[in-house]
């Protein structure tokens, strides 16, 4: 409500404006009724809330963009209306601060865990929701489905410390989890949960595992079976006060940006342990910051504009020193050039001159891409017409259509194709020239069609093991054969690459077989020498095979001899 | 259609307008247009054509072929478009007006002595012919005979008038008729209203009965013998479509992609090579500083390959540094401090992007001694993606990269411009962004003057010192680069809504030949 709060000051286009210079994107302005009723229809959308919702995409990156209240406190510093926040770690004022201890036996199935606790919480029911949707949102996200980080988050006065965070066969692990009535064993759990339409995605992290990790406090009690399930003991309410939170991870550095998150949304102030880094402050000039955005402001002025991006600046007074603290809401500035960014975003894209770079170089076309552009123009020329088809297809497109065996043909093999047309690069371009003629049979005959396009072939000199094949491909679709013009297609080819028609220095055609083909309609193409590739009239099968009626004779070479 | 040269096109309703790819026509029947000319000549105020086709005996398509070849020698004739209506007999009527209505002749079946009536009832005309002589009171029944009903003449003598009109309507002298009457046969069927459209021809202000054959076309031998300076030539119908070439057609797609080569071409970009579809993960990603878990390298997103599955060969002290600057960081960064597995880095796609050959490329130029570089390339990139109408599997990306000491954010933004105003683009604006590899990142808008709205035409962005340290580039070094796909522009461009209609084998072929040539700054 915050955001609804916020900009109500603000019309409509004057936040698509400010999304469009923070660099967020305003994906739709809509209700929950409208939300509803354009899934669900009208009727069910009548009791709804008709208050405006702003559906905003945050760059990937901005964890800390991911819930309300930071989104709403980065964009009011962003605008001036509120002062940058310094977070700060504060002690219990009671006694000491909480441990986590962690043992060795996590090391075989999830050996990180960090934890805080944020102290002198007041949940409503809007920041309670608030609170376990950024869990959730930070779960898909950077979490990658809990696999590198899981959440848990308790209430601590249900609970004491020192807290064990340990790893156990699933059948000596037993308690009640969040909203469950009684106990299980892990192994049940694991059972019950795979038919739980939302944890059964996460079954598979720890399943084959011979150990589950678990968290208990210094009474035994279960807080969690991390990356699946909260025990129910130590659940969170809307009365809770202070929330103990842990993420164990199997990456330590995601953990640490996940807990700083959590923490950092909900209170400036607050408690952790594992030693956190909580900020780090770091020197650069302004001119530096001048220099790779291209403009020319004081260092003062950039330490403002910094600081507009929740980066806390000041110029030191030595030169044009600026420091600048990165909070830990913002784990993307790795690097200067992060925080020259800000900087460059605060001044805005667009107020930046836009400048010609006096870079002198001399345009080269690359060789083979000057041939066939070339080739392509003369081509045409001689009445053909390109087409322009996919360089995946399916194994049957190269293999039992084209009467070959797949696996004498030299093709690449996709492993996760979501559908058959994904599963191998083309070897020939034939078939999809084929498939051409196919899809426009109702057009007048003759069909003159050609494609000058790379394939790809297995090639083991090569460090990837595969090379692309630059190919000429040219099919006749007609009443006849007219074997005879794709072989005058050839001579005029040939003629365009000045070789001439000769055996040894020039080129010839010699008769092959080749399953492709109808017996004895098929040569190969020799040029000074060397096969390049094959011509004739296809086999019958062949044709009928791609839902054609009429003869058809092609033509497929290699250019990549003629460079 | 495609047309032919010599043939007639005339289609035969006379109100139709002009036929297609026929600039002349072949003299119609030369016998029909000299008997034309003199009747023609022998009426002052002119004749119809529907009557001529009658005095002459033919058929009136022929005289409306002869009227249209006359017209198209000048002015010998004047031929106006007239319609007349007229009554003409039904089958029925004609039957009629030769044997007399039904109910005459059932009169006339009739002797003295009466007749059966079911004797009446077995003859052709019999059943009508009945009810209406006994509704005109010629005839009468006698129930109660003997023998079963006979019937009767009550009169002596009568008029069939039905028959008596309709033979006057057959001689053409309808006009003695009422309305009403016509209007009574018209109901009994015997007599239907036709409409006729006729010319109605006057000696035109060239009227002549001889007539000048005139030539269809210029012949060599004309040329040869000069006799062309004597002849008459027919008028060509400059109305009519030409005859379309025989022709080959290049691919929409790759008219414009063309136009972007060239343009790079003009600001003096050269081309890399991208002919390698299989790439490795470390070049696709880790060298470009994409993380090992970044979503990006999912097998929703990403083609993997089963065979040949992994890249066997890196040049190994780069591959430390990219290991590093990972892992551990370096070059000035914190890194992103995870276990950076080169069996990852190892694993072979479909590139996603060219930019893996830009990253080849700029490893390349980083073991020389430095000098500035304009790199381009348009060619083909795979995603394992979703397909809907206006994405595919496979698309083209136009990448273009500059490096050199010192460029700035303004110099990515002023060189954005340069390249879009080639395009006729000239508004633009730019939006922060996130990319994994470059920092800052920027979205590229136009705006759209006919969806009068801003719309996203391209990304582009430095790239991260991360990305070029490790590759050996000097420290000063900035490289600017920017992507957009080939198909958006184009589609727009030809007004494609579909891809599948423009890329792959489903292509309307028809739209290829139809399409126009491509500039794409008009």
């Amino acid at each position: 409500m915050y955001l609804f709060f916020f900009y109500l000051v603000l019309a409509d286009e004057e936040f698509d404006e400010l999304c469009f210079e923070f660099g967020l994107e305003l994906d739709e302005i809509t209700s929950e009724k409208e939300l509803i009723s354009k899934e669900q229809g009208d009727s069910k959308a009548s009791g709804a809330s008709d208050v405006i919702l702003y559906k905003i995409d945050v760059p990937a990156n901005r964890y800390d963009l991911l819930c309300l209240e930071g989104l709403v406190r980065g964009l009011q510093v962003f605008k001036n209306k509120l002062d940058a926040p310094r977070y700060t770690r504060v002690s219990p004022v009671s006694g000491q601060p909480q441990r986590l201890i962690i043992t060795k036996e996590t090391a075989a199935v999830r050996p990180h865990a960090v934890a805080a606790v944020l102290r002198n919480i007041t949940f409503t029911q809007e920041r309670y929701d608030s609170f376990i949707e950024l869990q959730e949102k930070l779960h898909q996200n950077i979490c990658r489905k809990r696999s590198l980080v899981a959440i848990g988050t308790h209430d601590l006065d249900t609970i004491s410390g020192p807290f064990t965070y340990t790893a156990k066969p699933p059948g000596d692990i037993c308690f009640k989890p969040l909203n469950q009535t009684k106990e299980y064993t892990a192994t049940q759990l694991m059972s019950l949960y795979k038919s739980d339409s939302h944890l059964k995605h996460y079954l598979h992290i720890i399943e084959d595992k011979p150990v589950y990790p678990i968290i208990y406090d210094s009474n035994g009690i279960v807080l969690s079976m991390p990356p699946i399930i909260n025990g129910d003991h130590t659940k969170i309410t809307l009365k809770t006060k202070n929330v103990f939170i842990e993420c164990t991870a199997t990456d330590l550095t995601k953990a640490k940006i996940v807990l700083d998150m959590m923490v950092t949304m909900f209170k400036v102030n607050f408690t952790c342990f594992n030693n956190l880094i909580l900020i780090i402050s770091c020197l650069l000039s302004s001119e530096f910051i001048n220099h790779k955005v291209g403009i020319n402001e004081s260092t003062e002025n950039i330490a403002q504009l910094l600081t507009r991006m929740c980066l806390l600046s000041r110029a030191t007074g030595v030169g044009d020193e600026i420091e600048v603290e990165i909070p830990p809401t913002r784990s993307d500035v790795i690097h200067a050039c992060d925080i020259m960014e800000d900087a460059a975003i605060a001044y805005g894209f667009n107020n930046i001159t836009r400048t010609t770079p006096r870079t002198y170089t001399v345009a080269n076309q690359f060789p083979l891409n000057k041939l066939t552009e070339l080739l392509r123009q003369d081509l045409a020329a001689a009445g053909f017409t390109e087409a322009l088809n996919f360089a995946l297809c399916s194994q049957e497109d190269i293999g039992d259509k084209l009467g070959k065996k797949i696996s004498e043909t030299r093709a690449v093999h996709i492993s996760n194709p979501k559908t058959a047309e994904f599963q191998v690069a083309r070897t020939t371009l034939l078939p999809g020239l084929l498939k051409t003629i196919a899809a426009n049979r109702k057009m007048p005959l003759p069909l003159k069609l050609f494609e000058i396009s790379d394939v790809v072939l297995k090639d083991d000199t090569k460090d990837v093991g595969a090379r692309n094949s630059r190919r000429f491909c040219a099919v006749y679709y007609n009443k006849s054969p007219g074997f005879e013009v794709i072989h005058g297609l050839l001579d005029r080819a040939m003629q365009l690459l000045e070789v001439k028609s000769a055996r040894g220095d020039g080129y010839h055609i010699q008769a092959a077989d080749d399953s492709t083909f109808f017996p004895g309609r098929c040569a190969e193409v020799f040029v000074h020498g060397k096969s390049v590739g094959r011509l004739g009239v296809l086999h019958p099968d062949v044709i009928n095979r791609f839902e054609l009626t009429m003869p058809c004779s092609a033509l497929e070479i290699d250019i990549e001899p003629f460079l | 259609m495609r047309q032919g040269g010599n043939e007639v096109f005339w289609e035969l309703d006379v109100t139709s307008g002009l036929s297609r790819a026929s600039y002349g026509s072949n003299m119609a029947d030369t016998g029909v247009v000299e008997a034309l000319l003199r009747l023609v000549e022998k009426a002052d105020d002119g004749v119809d054509s529907v009557q001529v086709a009658s005095r002459l005996g033919v058929d009136h398509q022929v005289v409306v072929g002869a009227v249209k070849s006359l017209q198209a020698l000048g002015d010998v004739i004047s031929a106006d478009l007239c319609s007349s209506k007229h009554w003409e007999l039904t089958e029925e009527g004609t039957e009629i007006a030769e044997q007399g209505s039904h109910e005459a002749r059932v009169f006339s079946s009739i002797p003295l002595e009466g007749l059966v009536q079911s004797e009446l009832m077995k003859l052709s005309f019999g059943k009508i012919g009945f009810s209406k002589a006994m509704s005109n009171k010629w005839i009468r029944v006698d129930k109660t005979h003997e023998g079963g009903p006979r019937i009767f003449r009550t009169v002596d003598s009568i008029v069939d008038q039905v028959q008596e009109k309709l033979l006057l309507l057959q001689k053409g002298s309808g006009s003695e008729l009422e309305e009403k009457e016509k209007n009574e046969l018209k109901k009994r069927k015997l007599l239907s209203e036709v409409t006729v459209k006729s010319y109605w021809i006057t000696k035109g202000s060239s009227f002549s009965t001889t007539i000048t054959k005139q030539e269809t076309e210029l012949t060599p031998e004309m040329m040869a013998n000069g006799s062309w300076k004597e002849k008459k030539f027919k008028p060509y119908n400059f109305e009519a479509m030409g005859v379309a070439p025989d022709s080959g057609h290049l691919h929409p797609l790759m008219k414009v992609r063309t136009q972007f080569r060239q343009i790079f071409l003009e600001m003096g970009f050269t081309e890399m090579p991208t002919n390698n579809f299989i790439e490795s993960s470390f070049w696709n990603f880790d060298s470009l500083f994409q993380p090992q878990q970044h979503p990006a390298r999912d097998q929703h997103d990403t083609f993997f390959l089963s065979d040949p599955a992994l890249a066997h060969e890196f040049p190994q002290e780069y591959l430390q540094r990219v290991k590093k600057v990972h892992s551990e960081g370096g070059f000035g960064s914190q890194g992103y401090k995870y276990d950076w597995k080169i069996e990852e880095a190892q694993k072979n796609i479909l590139r996603t992007h060219t930019t893996a050959v830009s990253a080849r490329m700029l490893y390349k130029l980083a073991q020389q001694k430095f000098t500035p570089v304009k790199y381009f390339s348009i060619d083909r990139v795979f995603r394992n993606e979703t397909l809907d109408a206006t994405h595919l599997a496979e698309f083209h990306q136009i990448e273009g990269v500059v490096a050199d000491y010192g460029l700035t954010l303004g110099d990515l933004m002023g060189i954005l411009h340069q390249f879009f105003t080639k395009l006729g683009i000239t508004k633009l604006r730019f939006k922060p962004a996130y990319n994994p590899y470059t920092e800052p990142s920027m979205e590229v808008f136009s705006y759209h003057e006919g969806l009068k709205k801003w719309v996203e035409v391209g990304n582009s962005g430095i790239f991260r010192p991360e990305m070029l340290l490790p590759m050996g580039l000097p420290e000063g070094v900035s490289v600017i680069a920017w992507g957009l796909s080939l198909e958006r522009p184009t589609m727009i461009k030809y007004g494609i809504n579909n891809i599948r209609e423009l890329v792959g084998h489903k292509v309307n072929l028809q739209m290829v030949y139809d399409s126009p040539i491509c500039r794409l700054d008009s």
